[in-house]
């Protein structure tokens, strides 16, 4: 019977090489992120900026934070922490945009509306 | 609870040690999503409902500072990473050297946020009685930090901004209560963290970590690399809006 040392340790170790290939890939989208924002890509121009940024910020998770060799109980609570984040920003934002006020007015509200309440009668 | 070298009475192995650590590390983690997230998702609306506003205070905003912070404090997470895998292979010189750069970079990080909250306070865009976003426009003299041809195309945006919303004074106060909010909080996770690094600095010179035992180490990197997150959206989401007039 093979005797199994009490301290048996395999932590996954990240090399630096790893480590300085993300931080050039990081510098370089955070260049291409200044770059795409003197373009005019109309409502395109937030899409492509948060893009940019949740690849950066999943690089930082996966290497960085090790999420990439971590525990499958850990990695479940990164997914759901996201998950909850989603349903925050889900659930508000549809809220505000499909919200009509008693006045009948849309969200975002127009400059000028009349604020005062409606007498009906 | 009783310590046999590297291992707690309560943990097997310590595999299990380190997973459990960095666990609740993670869940921690997850509470300062939804704090953060929450925050990100009020200026999200306000940015919808008062975009010209928004816009017009970001442009106010320096590029150079602000992208030379991301730059820092991203190769801050790049020498915090390395004071982990100095602490994971036993490099005992290299750790203190690893964690004192991060230190440093912390502290640049800093004194470029003075200059740019000093800035705001010069100009006048700090919100309260005395906020005005054209106070650099009609006193040219009092802001020389900007010269007169960029003073101008402020000039330009601020009457377009005004064409689109009237009251452009208090809507661009909104943007400046969200900058500095977002980017005081921010800050003060950076001050918690910057506090933790001189305490495993100080652990790093006692020699208290090895490669069997690294658990602070490993889990102030977390933190760090979250605050380092924030930072990745707020730049872009705070100083990149409308930046191509």
């Amino acid at each position: 019977m093979s005797h199994e040392p009490e301290h048996s340790y395999t932590e996954h170790i990240v090399a630096p090489h790893v480590y300085l290939a993300i931080i050039l890939t990081l510098v370089a989208l955070t260049a291409i992120t200044v770059w795409a924002a003197f373009i005019d890509l109309g409502r395109f121009n937030i899409v492509v900026a948060l893009v940019i940024a949740t690849t950066k910020a999943s690089l930082v998770v996966l290497y960085f934070m090790h999420a990439k060799y971590s525990h499958r109980r850990t990695q479940l609570v990164i997914v759901a922490g996201i998950f909850w984040l989603a349903l925050l920003l889900f659930m508000t934002l549809s809220d505000y945009i499909s919200r009509i006020d008693y006045r009948g007015v849309r969200f975002p509200m127009t400059q000028n509306v009349d604020t005062r309440p409606v007498l009906r009668g | 609870m009783h310590r046999t070298g590297a291992l707690y009475g309560q943990f097997k192995t310590l595999e299990q040690q380190k997973d459990s650590a960095s666990l609740g590390m993670w869940i921690f983690l997850v509470t300062e999503v939804m704090f953060f997230g929450g925050i990100m998702l009020a200026y999200a609306i306000n940015r919808h409902v008062y975009y010209h506003a928004f816009a017009m205070g970001s442009n106010t905003l320096s590029l150079k500072l602000g992208g030379t912070n991301t730059i820092v404090l991203l190769a801050s997470s790049f020498t915090m990473a390395m004071g982990v895998w100095s602490a994971q292979t036993g490099k005992r010189k290299l750790l203190p050297l690893f964690l004192s750069l991060t230190i440093l970079l912390g502290f640049i990080f800093f004194g470029i946020k003075y200059v740019e909250y000093a800035q705001k306070f010069h100009h006048h865009l700090v919100p309260g009685a005395s906020f005005d976003i054209s106070y650099c426009v009609n006193n040219p003299s009092k802001c020389d930090d900007i010269s007169p041809e960029e003073l101008e195309i402020e000039g330009n945006l601020i009457a377009q901004a005004k064409a689109a919303e009237p009251n452009l004074n208090s809507h661009a106060q909104l943007y400046f209560s969200s900058y500095f909010g977002m980017t005081g909080l921010h800050a003060l996770h950076m001050v918690i963290g910057v506090g933790l690094l001189f305490w495993l600095l100080h652990g790093s010179l006692k020699g208290r970590f090895t490669p069997e035992w690294n658990t602070p180490v490993d889990i102030v990197g977390l933190y760090w690399h979250f605050v380092d997150i924030v930072w990745i959206y707020l730049f872009p989401l705070l100083y990149l809006i409308d930046r191509h007039k």
